[in-house]
């Protein structure tokens, strides 16, 4: 990796962690299209939970890992921006070290101009 | 119920749909490592590192697009002409794996499904409509605006699929459809002008590091030879 790709890779990095962890605070906390299509037709509580009608969200269940310390993009005990905000950083992180671990572990490692005769 | 719930959840398709399209994906993920394989270099490996965390980051963006209703990029499409189909199609699953695991986002039983619509589905309509445009139009930003409110249109209809074959509950396919459409094609137009800025931004600083350019300036080139 020259030094030139790593200096973007860093900015696009930067650019990342400042999205998932200061912008990502004032995103919209409506539901998402998906989860809005899904609600269509129940009617719900203050809490969130369906009171009646019918709609696809009605038989749907928790997450398997909803008790974990992150469930939620949030930090368990650290409510508000702050956990938001770093949740998204560690998200960002973990991310790229999962990802570019992987490709990089299954690259073709002969250079692409050598001839292939 | 939380209001940060991005993706398919548990129980809303049921258990032998979701398994179905667990080995779908997982079939298809492999068969993209093997393609991906060939594209990956020293140089594309961490670029796509660096997409799969840019997608995490901006899906967290949620922004308005009807009152009470939201919607966040998916980055198929944007994935698809940075790094390649093949390896966009891993970047985004990787995404959503991260999510569910990490962060109990997309339900653990939903996986194949989240992965079959977002991370094959819209990445492959998304590299395959940019391509498309690229050829008549050598305009990058307009073929990634495009390709991606296209993607996230199909990437909905992949879900109402899924909720034909195993919806747990009865709606009307038709309304279901609709809804998803609608509401998604909302949300694509600004998925669009989230990619189309970031590809133009990339192509702007280091043209060769955006895949769909490398292919289609190499086919527009003079040399082609009747295959």
């Amino acid at each position: 990796m020259n030094r030139k790709l790593g200096w973007f890779l860093a900015g696009g990095l930067l650019v990342a962690i400042l999205l998932a962890g200061v912008v990502s605070n004032f995103a919209s906390g409506s539901p998402d299209g998906l989860d809005a299509a899904a609600r269509q037709g129940c009617t719900f509580n203050a809490d969130g939970e369906i009171t009646g009608g019918t709609c696809m969200a009605q038989r749907e269940q928790n997450h398997q890992l909803a008790g974990s310390p992150f469930a939620d993009y949030g930090i368990r005990g650290l409510d508000g921006p702050l956990g938001t905000g770093l949740a998204g950083v560690l998200g960002v992180l973990i991310t790229f070290a999962v990802g570019g671990g992987v490709f990089w572990l299954v690259r073709r490692r002969k250079p692409a101009s050598s001839s292939s005769t | 119920m939380n209001p940060v719930a991005m993706h398919i959840a548990n129980g809303i398709v049921d258990a032998r749909v979701s398994a179905a399209f667990a080995v779908v994906s997982l079939v298809a993920l492999g068969f993209c490592v093997m393609r991906g394989r060939l594209d990956l270099d020293d140089r594309l490996a961490p670029m796509a590192g660096l997409v799969a965390a840019f997608i995490f980051a901006v899906q967290m963006l949620n922004f308005q697009v009807l009152p009470g209703v939201s919607g966040h990029l998916l980055g198929g499409a944007l994935a698809a002409v940075l790094v390649g189909p093949w390896v966009g199609a891993l970047c985004v699953a990787t995404v959503l794996i991260v999510q569910c695991l990490l962060f109990a986002d997309g339900g653990l039983t939903a996986l194949g499904l989240n992965i079959f619509n977002m991370a094959l589905l819209g990445t492959a309509v998304g590299y395959l409509v940019a391509v498309a445009i690229l050829r008549l139009l050598p305009k990058v930003s307009v073929a990634v605006f495009v390709a991606s409110v296209v993607s996230v249109v199909v990437a909905s209809q992949g879900f109402v699929l899924e909720y034909a074959l195993g919806g747990t509950t009865d709606l009307d396919l038709g309304t279901v459809a609709g809804a998803m459409a609608g509401v998604h094609i909302l949300i694509g137009i600004g998925e669009g002008l989230i990619a189309a800025t970031t590809v133009a931004t990339v192509a702007k600083v280091r043209p060769d590091l955006v895949y769909a350019l490398r292919r289609t300036t190499r086919a527009a080139q003079p040399q082609e030879v009747p295959a």
